[in-house]
């Protein structure tokens, strides 16, 4: 196959049902990119339902003497995240292509909260599948969902986290394909799924771009952002990777570190660097942010690691949580424990001009942090 | 499923009157499959059947039967065995053919192999399917994964039909057929049935109920 890849990386791996499904979405999302008037209605549901632009903001008191960190506010955006930019485009291509039902999976639940969002904005019936072990510790964007009309569904078995979650949605598509939209919450998944969803996230590198030029008259020295699927990352990273001067690093989960500890496997529809054994069998990841905790990644960030374009680095949890509590108590701003991980190695990385991609808001883990 | 018990499964299985039998290489994340064949597969990987048990397991089963073998496995473990030493070494344990069910028709036309194809294939991707497939062409009768349903799919009669304009390959129907009855009605249409998930709910129960089993849909498709 030669669509859909990224050096050696992407592809489409699926079962032959799958395959004229991929075909229609594909089909589906070349003519709406052509469409001036798709791209319309998504820059106006940005600007009036997600509240776009997200300002570019620049700490006051968290960055270390010397250094000017400035943060990409995605958790300001309209559910917390920058998952709703995904959720929308695809919302709207899955009305294109005549769906009624949409099916995803979730980790953190902000992907599963932004897709019944959306669903709930334009009446389409929605299923999340989501790990019982996240549903325990990410228990609020559960409640969210629900109230927003989604069905959710428990992943009971293997490691009950991402990873079971993305393979249930996925087989749940494969069983109602002719009725059902799989509205995937990364960039990850069998070619076209990897660059839609790059597309889509975009916005954040293009405005971020444009923000700093026009507050800080120059490029940012580097651009970090946390990486578990990589969408928040390839985003930010879209708008910079042109610029040749702009060091671009990805921060992974210590435990959950695809790009640093993996190897070439095949995952959930994609070649790409995962946590996997010398067999090809996928190991277990480990984060304590549920966003982080999955051991596959985009197989662009693959790509990107190994023509050296991007670099990827790891933090720990404890790194994570000691990063939370100082961008809270020196800027009040509660993040994400994902984005935790990127402002802990935006601390110490050797540059002047940092710009920082917070991919969310904290409300989601008040308990974890808390009781650790 | 791979494992100690398979090479005196198959031999049960052939007793019963099965032609071919397909025997699971386990991926820690097969998409294709329903709990059945997902729970046997986590069962074999805790047993630590990883690819060079699982050829062993297949030449050993070469040992006791004489109906081809084939192996039916996911793309990872291909990738990481190396694609074509995967090919040759499965072949020298003795493979007579390959399924991988995830990989779709257009990719690796080097890999000798059976190829699928589903209610929702185009004619055109039948045709390029018939024309790769190693032996026979694997129609899965649902859109879905495996695993046993209440009454054969009303979308296999359309797409044996759809299938047989455009090749004379032998037509096997799988997935979803779990009784004596679904598999009559299957081979009625079709030129043979694959059995997969009864099969290994029977062989729960050892050899003997196996055997008997696969007599069973061996003398309804008579």
């Amino acid at each position: 196959m030669t669509a859909g890849l990224y050096g050696a990386y992407g592809g489409r791996y699926v079962p032959e049902t799958l395959v004229p499904a991929l075909d229609a979405l594909e089909r589906g999302w070349e003519s709406a990119l052509a469409d001036a008037s798709f791209r319309a209605e998504l820059d106006l549901l940005g600007e009036r339902y997600v509240g776009r632009p997200t300002p570019l903001y620049e700490t006051e008191r968290f960055a270390p003497a010397g250094k000017r960190i400035l943060l990409k506010r995605e958790d300001l955006c309209h559910t917390g995240a920058h998952k709703i930019n995904n959720a929308l485009g695809q919302i709207l291509l899955a009305a294109r292509l005549g769906k009624g039902r949409i099916v995803a999976e979730t980790g953190a639940g902000q992907h599963g909260v932004a897709t019944a969002t959306v669903c709930a904005r334009f009446g389409l019936e929605c299923v999340v599948y989501m790990g019982s072990e996240d549903m325990r510790r990410q228990h609020p964007n559960v409640e969210r969902m629900r109230l927003l009309g989604a069905e959710v569904q428990a992943v009971e078995f293997g490691t009950k986290t991402l990873k079971e979650a993305t393979s249930e949605a996925i087989r749940d598509w494969i069983a109602n394909v002719e009725t059902t939209y799989y509205l995937i919450g990364s960039c990850v998944g069998p070619h076209p799924y990897p660059s839609i969803v790059r597309e889509l996230q975009a916005v954040i590198g293009r405005e971020a771009r444009r923000q700093v030029l026009e507050t800080v008259a120059r490029l940012p020295d580097a651009v970090v952002a946390c990486v578990g699927g990589g969408s928040n990352a390839i985003g930010l990273f879209a708008g910079f990777l042109e610029d040749e001067e702009v060091e671009i690093v990805g921060v992974e989960a210590a435990g959950a570190a695809s790009l640093s500890s993996g190897r070439p496997a095949v995952l959930h529809g994609a070649r790409s660097s995962v946590l996997a054994d010398e067999d090809g069998q996928v190991l277990d990841a480990h984060s304590i942010s549920a966003g982080l905790d999955y051991p596959g990644v985009g197989p662009e960030h693959a790509s990107l690691r190994d023509s050296g374009r991007a670099r990827y680095v790891t933090a720990t949890d404890q790194e994570a949580l000691a990063a939370f509590h100082r961008l809270a108590e020196t800027e009040g701003i509660l993040p994400a424990l994902e984005p935790a991980h990127a402002l802990a190695r935006a601390l110490d990385l050797d540059a002047d001009l940092i710009l920082v991609g917070l991919s969310g808001r904290g409300d989601k883990d008040l308990a974890e942090v808390l009781g650790s | 499923m791979s494992g100690p018990e398979a090479p005196d499964l198959a031999a049960a299985a052939v007793s019963g009157g099965a032609d071919i039998v397909e025997l699971g290489f386990p991926f820690s994340d097969p998409l294709a499959d329903g709990p059945v064949i997902r729970r046997a597969a986590e069962r074999a990987l805790a047993a630590g059947m990883r690819t060079r048990a699982c050829l062993e397991c297949l030449a050993a089963t070469r040992d006791k039967v004489d109906v081809p073998l084939v192996p039916m496995t996911y793309s990872s473990l291909l990738e990481a065995y190396g694609w074509e030493r995967f090919a040759v070494d499965a072949r020298a344990a003795g493979a007579s053919s390959l399924i991988v069910a995830d990989l779709p028709v257009d990719a690796r036309p080097d890999l000798e192999r059976v190829q699928l194809v589903a209610p929702t294939s185009t004619d055109e991707r039948i045709g390029l399917a018939a024309e790769r497939t190693d032996g026979w062409l694997y129609l899965v009768t649902v859109a879905g994964t495996t695993g046993a349903r209440a009454e054969l799919s009303p979308a296999l009669a359309p797409l044996v039909q759809r299938t047989r304009r455009l090749t004379d390959v032998p037509l096997y129907a799988g997935f979803g057929i779990s009784t004596p009855e679904q598999a009559a009605a299957a081979a009625d249409l079709a030129d043979g049935v694959v059995v997969g998930s009864a099969a290994l709910v029977a062989a729960e129960n050892g050899a003997a109920a196996l055997e008997s089993f696969v007599a069973q849909l061996r003398s309804a498709i008579a």
